[in-house]
């Protein structure tokens, strides 16, 4: 009942009945087309650009960034990263194929868990779906291969993100989740949780002065593989 | 929340003469205004987007109950649930609901303007289940029993001793001598106990900052975490949203959060933008099983199709109150509701009624600031200036300020007449004032000249140099 009583009290507002049916066909039509509006000129550059502001954007955030050629030099980057920050070994690892890919055994102090984040995990490992350049906002969509934990449980949060998932705006990342994500039981495309990350944890609550880890990670650590050849700059 | 607009006088009193209260605002003040302008000046299409901004909200304003309808649609076609609440009775009984039918003994919280709108904690409580505000800036004020008074920042009257004060009165089980060096050694005091809380909730209870009618998502925007965790680690999540939240697709979403942030703390892009869109799918290691909106009119339909329609693109950024005189003199708690600030003065009499609120749009200078940092161009100054007007009509203002309107609408209507008092008033004033240009009292006026002087009128009235200027051929 009070479904109809609200849509009566908006369109009593309104002054009108609902919407006849041609001007819900023009707003289906909207919907379907999902316009884009104006999108800033500064990711509007070059692909290597476009990295390099991605880069600059996730430190200007307070997180890192570390260049590696391909998959294989993963491990030996994420054990220096974490010897480097004086952290334990062992880390929760999201089930994805690219990173079980990963020949984890030439680093063979590194023990990972595969699955969900637990409260108790200091480090994380997820799978980046893709990135924005715009503000170094990391894109990262829940599935039973990424789960959403990992981004926000641990203390050291270390993505793998592939250069050319790299992409200029936001517009050009919903575009590519509209293309390559289908939900079988809806029929849409929206994950059922999409994250889109910018940097580690933080607060200003305590008299307006900024400090990390909040709730979520204290640091955001991405390693970055060099697939992108037209990117190379 | 509990209505304390009508003592906003007494408020203001006390707030002026609350020496940390003064120390909080003061220390803040600098820093909001700054961060916003910073970030603009990095968006060299930060104009055209607030118009961009202004447009979308116009569009799905005009068309609200189908985008609304096309969005509960997809909400359940993912699996979620639509409760429909015209009141804050009924949205307080669909939330109490949801939670007994889970078993709920604990429930965690992420900061939201609604829930604190519809008096949700206090609800809860009252049947049993213990809700916990996980925000930094709201777990404090719960602690302490008080309401936020910024919409972003809703602590940030409170200093670092009342911190300390806090957290050694209720977290009794921690060592009473341990010292705090840094302001990290309180975050992560909270962070530790919190994350007990996130563990053991049975409910996670969410605002909502936009619902997207293609996807039938509803989207949180934080900097700490605590939304996400609240979201993902129950086994249900409750979104709290207001029918105005809704915008037609990612897109439209998308050029609003370029705004959002920049206009709220500065920043390009909050540190978590989350998009929900049901509950756990097959195959899904984390994440709440049950997914529910709980959709809220409580007054706004009645703003429609009034002068007050254009405060409904409000997306809660706080700007407005980060850069206003007033916010900054008399602190967020005098407004005595959930919304202080120029947007609190539009939007409080809307939903609580201008008997209970007339003094909020009456607390403005009308410098105009709110309106020329909106991200979406809401002319506040005008809206408050419309709802004067019917506080006036409907005989609600004080009677001094009816009598002394009364008297000046007298001369006002007497050209001749009203002339020669504004001449006469402006030669004695400026002839009293001669040597300085300012007064330090003025009869009647004690109140007005304890804090400030009064400029005094030099050379002829306003009337005068405009007939000269227009004998002169210069207008």
């Amino acid at each position: 009942m009070s479904r109809e009583t609200m849509l009566n009290a908006i369109r009593r507002g309104l002054k009108r009945g609902p919407l006849p049916e041609d001007q819900q066909m023009g707003l289906r039509a909207r919907l379907a087309g999902h316009p884009r509006h104006l999108i800033p000129a500064r990711s509007r550059v070059s692909r290597p650009e476009q990295i390099a502001l991605f880069i600059r954007n996730v430190e200007k955030e307070f997180g890192s960034v570390a260049r590696v050629a391909d998959l294989a030099a993963i491990p030996a980057s994420v054990a220096g990263y974490l010897a480097a920050q004086n952290l334990p070994t062992d880390f929760a690892m999201a089930p994805h194929p690219e990173l079980a890919a990963i020949p984890w055994d030439t680093s063979p102090l590194l023990r990972q868990r595969i699955g969900r984040a637990e409260s108790t995990d200091l480090v994380s490992l997820q799978h980046g779906y893709a990135a924005i350049a715009e503000t170094g906002t990391l894109m990262l969509p829940a599935a039973p291969e990424r789960p959403t934990t990992l981004n926000l449980l641990s203390d050291t949060f270390l993505v793998v993100l592939r250069a050319s998932r790299i992409v200029g705006a936001y517009e050009e990342a919903w575009d590519l989740l509209r293309a390559e994500s289908q939900d079988a039981r809806s029929g849409g495309f929206m994950p059922r949780n999409v994250m889109l990350v910018t940097g580690p944890s933080r607060s200003a609550d305590i008299e307006s002065t900024l400090e990390l880890g909040a709730h979520g990670p204290r640091r955001l650590h991405v390693l970055l593989v060099e697939d992108d050849p037209t990117a190379i700059g | 929340m509990q209505v304390n607009s009508p003592n906003f006088k007494a408020n203001v009193t006390h707030a002026l003469a609350d020496a940390r209260l003064q120390k909080a605002l003061d220390f803040t003040r600098p820093s909001f205004a700054g961060r916003r302008s910073a970030a603009v000046a990095n968006l060299p299409e930060f104009e055209q987007l607030r118009d961009i901004g202004r447009d979308i909200k116009n569009h799905t304003l005009a068309n609200l109950d189908f985008y609304l309808e096309t969005w509960a649609a997809n909400v359940e076609r993912a699996g979620g649930q639509v409760h429909w609440c015209s009141t804050a009775d009924e949205a307080r009984a669909a939330v109490l609901k949801i939670c007994l039918d889970a078993g709920a003994r604990t429930v965690t919280k992420g900061k939201s303007m609604i829930s604190e709108e519809l008096g949700i904690n206090e609800h809860l409580e009252k049947h049993g289940i213990a809700p916990v505000e996980t925000d930094l800036g709201e777990y404090i004020l719960q602690i302490r029993n008080e309401g936020p008074s910024h919409i972003i920042a809703p602590a940030f009257h409170l200093n670092r001793e009342d911190w300390e004060e806090s957290f050694r009165k209720v977290h009794t089980d921690l060592p009473a001598d341990r010292v705090f060096h840094e302001r990290r050694d309180i975050l992560t005091e909270a962070r530790t106990r919190l994350r007990e809380k996130f563990l053991a909730a049975d409910v996670g209870i969410t605002g909502a900052n936009f619902l997207i009618a293609e996807t039938g998502s509803s989207v949180i925007v934080t900097n700490e975490g605590n939304g996400d965790l609240t979201q993902t680690l129950p086994k249900v999540h409750i979104a709290l949203a207001s029918i105005e939240k809704v915008v037609p697709t990612l897109e439209d979403a998308t050029s609003l959060l370029r705004l959002l942030a920049r206009s709220a703390t500065g920043q390009d892009f909050s540190v978590y933008t989350t998009f929900s869109t049901g509950g756990r799918r097959p195959g899904d290691l984390d994440g709440p099983e049950e997914y529910h909106v709980v959709l809220i009119d409580n007054g706004r339909s009645n703003m429609l199709g009034t002068e007050f329609q254009e405060m409904l693109r409000c997306i809660r950024c706080a700007a407005c109150m980060n850069h206003c005189p007033v916010y900054f003199t008399v602190g967020g708690h005098s407004y005595g509701w959930v919304y202080p600030g120029p947007m609190g003065s539009v939007l409080t009499p809307s939903l609580i009624g201008i008997d209970q609120a007339g003094h909020l749009p009456n607390a403005s200078t009308f410098c105009g600031k709110c309106e020329s940092v909106c991200p979406v161009k809401i002319p506040l100054p005008k809206l408050m200036r419309h709802w004067r007007e019917r506080e006036f009509e409907r005989h609600l203002s004080p009677q001094g300020m009816r009598s002394n309107l009364a008297i000046w609408a007298w001369f006002a209507k007497r050209p001749q007449l009203y002339r020669l008092a504004t001449f006469l008033a402006a030669s004695l004033l400026g002839w009293l004032g001669r040597k300085t240009g300012r007064l330090a009292s003025l009869p009647f006026a004690e109140g007005w000249t304890e804090g400030r002087d009064l400029p005094t009128p030099e050379g002829d009235t306003f009337f005068a140099r405009y007939a000269k200027a227009q004998r002169e051929g210069k207008i």
